[in-house]
């Protein structure tokens, strides 16, 4: 199956559309960047206004660390949207072009093409996600400098030491990556449905702004779904900065405080991803190809 | 050896027979051409033949086997332009042999890959985005495409669609070097009787999704046969007599009406038989000629 | 009229009196503060506020007369009282501008303790109230309750070992009243995953502490004015 992933990255590579995804996050990052950089305190200070009522903080609160945080918080909720825009087009951009039937009658089955697709797809995002990333997390430790990670949640504060940071990082790319790929898988399952590809880029879009809000409405009638829903757990990566205490109220440096949360989450999410697949590709199957 | 045998091929889409009860052979080396007017069910039956579109019933063999069973074997030896050249508009023609050259078993060359753009000349645009090619070019590139990993069986859907006259007269000629120099197997398919009957060695005319007549070019071109058309009070019975007696072979099928191809000289004799069978007959027309057939089919709908 | 006069005489005498050995005890304890010119101390800093997480740190404490004092962070971001700090124990005794007061013996992990209510004597200064908490035979004081004008209440509860020669605490404790903390979801986006256990504890538990463990001092080899 070597030869059609190869095949696969080659198009997406050669493709104007996909340079939009990566130019886009390195101008949304930039902006960010620069508008922190020239007036980060005020942003901090607006922050750390009931802290500032009881302590005095002192330390590089505005570090490489807390602004990839900032980011990745605004970030991730936008970059599926980008996913959605390559992903969704993997099949349905084909058949509207009229080149699925050239793919279809080469001696490859159309399971492994779909799964061709849904690898390059995957990579594409992945390689998105390091993207992200490098301009995220590196540049900000390179522009802002490093110190420990000062995080204000709604309810209570974190301190994460330095040296326990950048692991957390890694397990939230990592978990990040899940969360990207479900909406890959989302995408080529609306792929999969159409024979253009407007169609399944908004449907996917759709489909997840109508997931987020159920999941964000604290309204009883949707709980009961919640915990199914992919979108619940999308935003779990913010686990991996929570820390916890001990009975002396102390954090505890290299621990997570749910580590079952994540481990429940990146389990929905894979689910989520085989059964889009995996749809997909029973669809395609039986799909006559009449573009 | 039949290279495709089709029997009893249908494909239903809803309520519309795109194509019912479809049978036939094709024999290595012959170039096989499927005319039809446009919706008669050539194409649907192509992208059956490709595995493209799943049939309703029926069977299909390639190779002596079957294409359900062993796909991917069959189409290591078919190359197929099916329609419209959809290629990627952001890729070279070299670009695009060099990726399809990967999907195949054997081991395809870079001076074959050359061979292949200087045998669709190409050569002198391999490196131009096809975004930026005529509908020629693309044609062309689709049709290197097919042949770059030297198949026994050529399948092209509506080749010579939308090109130029000095395009049609190099396609067709490229086809009949396939089949003649080659010893490939061509199935081509168009809705133009004029450009099948220039590269076909046997003609199917196929009409709404069914067989209306099927022979060797020569034989259903033959200047000395004649179309007739038979109205009788009861044409089932009439059909019926007609498949019992010699006649059967000449009878062409068609959903209504009741046609028979043979010489000229034979009509006199077909006269008598129809009397003589108690057929009560209407009128017995001779249409002089295939392609009056065909093109009464063609103005009909 | 005598007698009025002979009572007020007598209370001002044993006022005056008690005031006399209230003043003698503090300065007993400046005494011993004023030992130390300057000092820096390595030590461990541990947070205990209910709404905020953070692991203990090291810390360098640096001293200089008469009352500047800094903690420093090893590394990292550190978490200190707001205005806490200066309400040390030098900076309300160094410049001696207050009335002594004593205001009884209390028992205190198991030490009898003189408490002594310090009045300032200058208004500029940031302190309103300060009692003090000073074993009379150590000249230690185990306990202060300052009351600021702008930054609230504070208690600092101290421990001694092998400094206690220096008045030097091994352990200091900040106590403090904390407002809440709460920041929109909107803005933290952190949208149906609040947990309501936290937020019930973070409602409760108004105090906070700041407790620095000191290892070592190093006393009298001179501070930079620029560590401050």
């Amino acid at each position: 199956m070597w030869p059609i992933i190869q095949i696969e990255l080659f198009k997406i590579y050669k493709r104007p559309r996909t340079y939009i995804a990566f130019g886009a996050i390195a101008a949304l990052i930039l902006v960010i960047q620069m508008g922190l950089k020239i007036d980060g305190e005020a942003y901090a200070a607006f922050l750390m206004k009931d802290i500032n009522d009881t302590l005095t903080v002192d330390g590089k609160v505005l570090n490489g660390y807390l602004i990839c945080y900032i980011l990745l918080q605004l970030l991730l909720v936008h970059v599926p949207l980008l996913v959605a825009l390559i992903a969704a087009d993997m099949l349905s951009g084909e058949a509207n072009l009229g080149t699925l039937r050239l793919l279809f009658t080469t001696p490859y089955s159309r399971t492994q093409w779909v799964l061709a697709k849904f690898v390059a797809a995957s990579i594409y995002t992945i390689l998105l996600l390091i993207w992200l990333a490098f301009l995220a997390l590196f540049v900000s430790m390179w522009v802002f400098g490093r110190d420990d990670l000062f995080l204000m949640k709604s309810n209570y504060v974190v301190l994460i030491q330095e040296q326990d940071v950048f692991w957390r990082y890694l397990g939230a790319f990592v978990f990040a990556s899940f969360s990207l790929l479900t909406v890959a898988a989302l995408g080529f399952l609306m792929s999969s449905l159409a024979n253009n590809s407007i169609g399944p880029i908004v449907a996917t879009i759709s489909a997840i702004v109508f997931f987020t809000i159920l999941s964000t409405l604290n309204i009883p009638l949707f709980n009961v779904v919640k915990p199914y829903l992919f979108t619940t757990h999308m935003n779990n990566w913010k686990e991996f900065f929570d820390i916890q205490v001990n009975e002396s109220n102390d954090a505890i440096t290299g621990s997570i405080l749910n580590v079952a949360k994540i481990k429940n989450s990146m389990m929905v999410l894979t689910v989520h991803i085989g059964l889009f697949v995996g749809a997909s590709v029973w669809i395609m199957k039986k799909k006559d190809i009449l573009s | 050896m039949s290279v495709i045998k089709v029997q009893s091929l249908s494909k239903n889409f809803g309520a519309l027979k795109a194509v019912d009860q479809l049978s036939f052979e094709v024999e290595a080396g012959q170039v096989y051409g499927f005319l039809g007017q446009n919706g008669s069910g050539k194409s649907t039956t192509i992208r059956m033949l490709l595995s493209l579109i799943h049939p309703s019933e029926g069977q299909i063999e390639i190779f002596g086997q079957s294409l359900t069973n062993n796909r991917s074997a069959i189409l290591e030896q078919v190359g197929a332009v099916i329609e419209r050249p959809d290629l990627y508009p952001y890729l070279t023609a070299q670009e695009h042999l060099t990726l399809f050259a990967k999907l195949r078993k054997q081991k395809i060359s870079a001076s074959k890959i050359e061979a292949t753009l200087s045998q669709v000349g190409l050569l002198a645009r391999a490196n131009d985005k096809v975004q930026t090619y005529s509908l020629g070019m693309k044609q062309r590139l689709g049709i290197g495409i097919a042949l770059l990993h030297d198949p026994a069986l050529i399948i092209l859907d509506e080749p010579t669609n939308g090109l130029d006259p000095q395009g049609i007269a190099d396609i067709r000629q490229l086809i009949k070097s396939l089949s003649k120099d080659q010893g490939k197997t061509v199935l081509v398919s168009s809705h133009l009787l004029s450009e099948i009957e220039q590269i076909a060695t046997h003609i199917l005319i196929i009409h709404q999704g069914k067989k209306m007549a099927e022979g060797p070019t020569s034989s259903l071109l033959d200047p000395n046969k004649t179309i007739v058309q038979i109205k009788t009070l009861d044409d089932l019975d009439a059909k019926q007599k007609l498949m019992d007696s010699v006649y059967r072979s000449n009878i062409l099928e068609r959903s209504e009406g009741l046609y028979l191809s043979i010489p000229k000289l034979e009509i006199p004799a077909l006269n008598t038989f129809l009397v003589a069978s108690n057929i009560a007959l209407l009128s017995l027309e001779s249409k002089n000629s295939l392609e009056d057939y065909f093109l009464q089919l063609t103005s009909t709908y | 009229m005598k007698k009025t006069i002979l009572l007020v005489l007598g209370i001002c005498i044993i006022q005056c009196s008690v005031n006399a050995q209230s003043n003698a005890l503090i300065e007993k304890v400046s005494a011993k503060l004023n030992i130390v010119n300057d000092y820096v101390a390595m030590g461990v800093m541990k947070t205990d506020v209910a709404f905020i997480k953070a692991s203990l740190g090291k810390v360098k404490v640096y001293y200089k007369k008469p009352n500047l004092l800094k903690v420093k962070k090893e590394w990292g971001i550190s978490l200190l009282p707001k205005g806490g700090v200066s309400v040390t124990l030098n900076s309300l005794l160094n410049n001696k501008q207050y009335i002594a007061i004593e205001s009884g013996m209390q028992m205190f992990k198991g030490k009898q303790l003189q408490a002594i209510k310090l009045i300032p004597t200058d208004e500029k200064l940031d302190w309103v109230i300060s009692t003090l908490w000073i074993d009379p035979v150590e000249a230690l004081v185990y306990k202060t309750f300052t009351t600021t004008k702008e930054n609230g209440t504070y208690e600092i509860t101290m421990e001694y070992g092998q400094y206690a020669s220096y008045g030097l605490p091994s352990k200091i404790i900040f106590g403090f009243n904390t407002k809440d903390y709460k920041l929109p979801n909107g803005i933290t986006l952190e949208f149906g995953d609040e947990d309501p256990a936290a937020k019930q504890k973070a409602l409760k538990q108004k105090k906070g502490t700041i407790e620095i463990t000191y290892a070592n001092y190093v006393i009298n080899k001179g501070v930079s004015n620029s560590m401050f």
